[in-house]
């Protein structure tokens, strides 16, 4: 076993091992595909497992390496995807019973970027369904369990990712953040999560929750693992009418800037919450003291709407996924359901057989936001509180390079400690919703772990298309923090 | 914010889902619970905001309106639940 074990290898060392001869891409597979089998009755963190399709790749990614052939910077490492991303000839399910052995048709916007950049891919992570949910208890394929805890959640939506991320089953993934769903189990499980500037990274093939917020990010076990990532997936895309147009900087040398001079605001309304961890405020401090002892400078701002944040968006998001998903009606993909006598009836059992409770709880709201009379009242005046966030962030960023807070109030909690309560449930997302409102870029990196041993993620915010100062930001802190290292699933022995 | 069950109902038919009678009512509870707390928004005066409907301001980007033909129709076909040929088959919509 060398020594740290493989499956505490970064992104970057797994790829430059590979490159340099050091291991195969058949044998670091085959070592991921062992233990996958081996941590998978334990967590559950992936939907779909490709073992044939696995090893037929990286064999002939050895292939290609032995030829010469090799190209792109992930030639031959194993990943993940959520599976929100269409994948040709890999079932896609999006955590949904009414999607359950959907065969795509063709290949995601990032699912061909990470296939490009000659990357294995392993399976398909579990997700909540459809991407609504904070702890990945939501998904029809069951509830993923966090590795540092399997007593308690992820994190969600992409909780899957992140828990195979810490777990060690794949090197990195691609998750989705409509709300906080890459920030939020990255914080929860220990790992770096980054949603990327909206219309950074193209929603082709992405299955839709909420067009205006949903953005692709990678969620891997360091922050230079995540500019390289970033690096491979972002980019226009004219199959997407809201991919932007603008050049994609080289991430990595960002990692390693220096912070010295660099501005840090503090939103104050992020740390006055009665709902935040002392524990998590602390971690977050101390985050803070890294950064000013580099000679960063800490600044207090305020984002003085910050309270209206859950209310706008959980009537954008729901209002919005009730129209993304009317074209699951049981007609030209996913279930149908028996015995209905006409089309509607059809299409109507077909949904209620189909969705989870989350989803049609989400579709009722979003139905009754848009409907007539309400139209106004509810989604109209939430897209203009939106407007009233955007201006708080642009308001801040006069005074600051980047605004430092906790990525989640609380360390994990318990599986099924508020299935029962949504709003509760809908509440660990409260600092992460704001960003995805004005488009921003987000980055949760791991600073410390709780009493208990749970990790706990401080989160940078930055202008729009400024994920380098993310990396410069998040890269001093990690380098000044004592890494969690592997979670204690992950440090099961589970290799001959 | 009371919800009425015809409400829940009538909302549950325009998002075309059967409800069982103890969704119905569960759904109605949670749904006024919710919108309870989304009525905080009317402390806002939003008078004079302009709505945001795109988080990054871009132009509408265009592209020529050419019709071009999938190139594997039997992929898209294959996942259909009920099939007649190259046909999606659905229950009598015209009844007689």
């Amino acid at each position: 076993m060398p020594n740290p074990p493989f499956h505490e290898w970064t992104l970057i060392e797994a790829a430059r091992k590979i490159r340099d001869g050091e291991i195969s891409s058949r044998e670091l597979t085959a070592a991921l595909l062992e233990r996958i089998a081996a941590l998978e009755p334990k967590i559950n963190a992936y939907i779909t497992v490709l073992p044939e399709a696995a090893m037929a790749r990286a064999a002939a990614c050895d292939e290609e390496r032995a030829r010469g052939k090799a190209s792109g910077a992930l030639h031959g490492v194993p990943v993940g995807l959520k599976d929100i991303f269409c994948t040709r000839g890999v079932q896609t399910t999006c955590g949904s019973r009414i999607l359950a052995g959907f065969d795509p048709p063709y290949d995601a916007g990032v699912a061909s970027k990470v296939l490009a950049s000659g990357a294995v891919l392993l399976g398909k992570h579990n997700m909540d369904e459809f991407a609504m949910g904070s702890s990945t208890e939501t998904s029809h394929f069951g509830p993923t369990r966090n590795p540092w805890d399997p007593s308690r959640i992820p994190g969600g939506s992409s909780g899957g990712t992140a828990a195979s991320v810490a777990a060690g089953t794949c090197f990195a993934g691609v998750g989705t953040d409509t709300g906080g769903s890459i920030r939020q189990p990255a914080a929860l499980c220990g790992v770096v999560g980054l949603k990327p500037t909206y219309g950074r990274v193209s929603r082709y093939g992405m299955i839709a929750f909420a067009s205006s917020l949903d953005q692709a990010g990678p969620l891997t076990r360091s922050v230079a693992d995540a500019a390289a990532m970033l690096g491979i997936i972002a980019g226009h895309d004219r199959r997407d009418s809201t991919s932007v147009d603008v050049p994609v900087p080289d991430y990595l040398p960002a990692v390693s800037r220096p912070v010295r001079g660099m501005r840090i605001g503090l939103p104050r309304e992020y740390f006055e919450g009665a709902g935040l961890d002392p524990e998590v405020k602390a971690a977050v401090e101390r985050a803070l003291k890294i950064l000013t002892d580099q000679g960063a400078v800490a600044v207090e701002v305020s984002l003085p709407h910050t309270e209206y944040a859950l209310s706008t968006y959980y009537l954008i998001a729901p209002a919005e996924a009730s129209s993304n998903l009317a074209r699951y009606d049981g007609v030209r993909y996913g279930h149908r359901a028996e015995g209905a006598s006409g089309l509607i009836e059809m299409m109507s059992k077909t949904r209620a057989e189909g969705f989870g409770a989350e989803v049609k709880r989400r579709i009722m709201i979003g139905t009754y936001a848009l409907s007539a009379g309400y139209y106004e009242a509810f989604y109209g005046k939430a897209q203009k509180v939106r407007t009233l966030i955007r201006r708080d962030f642009a308001a801040a960023f006069e005074k600051a390079d980047a605004l430092l807070t906790p990525t989640t109030p609380t360390p994990a909690f318990r599986i099924g400690e508020k299935t029962g309560d949504p709003l509760t449930m809908y509440l660990s997302d409260i600092y992460t919703i704001p960003c995805n409102l004005a488009g921003i870029p987000g980055i949760s990196v791991p600073c410390g772990l709780s009493k208990s041993g749970l990790p706990i993620g401080a989160q940078l915010l930055a202008k729009h298309f400024d994920e380098e100062t993310l990396f410069a930001v998040a890269g001093a802190v990690e380098r000044a923090l004592p890494a969690p290292g592997a979670a204690p699933v992950a440090s099961a022995p589970v290799h001959k | 914010m009371a919800i009425t069950r015809e409400e829940t109902l009538y909302v549950a038919r325009l998002a075309r889902l059967a409800l069982s009678d103890s969704d119905a009512d569960l759904l109605r509870d949670q749904l006024g619970r919710l919108l309870d707390y989304m009525k905080q928004l009317d402390r806002l005066d939003t008078s004079d905001v302009v709505p945001t409907s795109h988080a990054v301001d871009m132009g509408t980007p265009f592209r020529e309106d050419v019709v071009r033909p999938f190139g594997d129709r039997e992929a898209i076909l294959k996942n259909a639940p009920d099939r007649a040929g190259d046909y999606f088959r659905v229950p009598r919509i015209i009844e007689d």
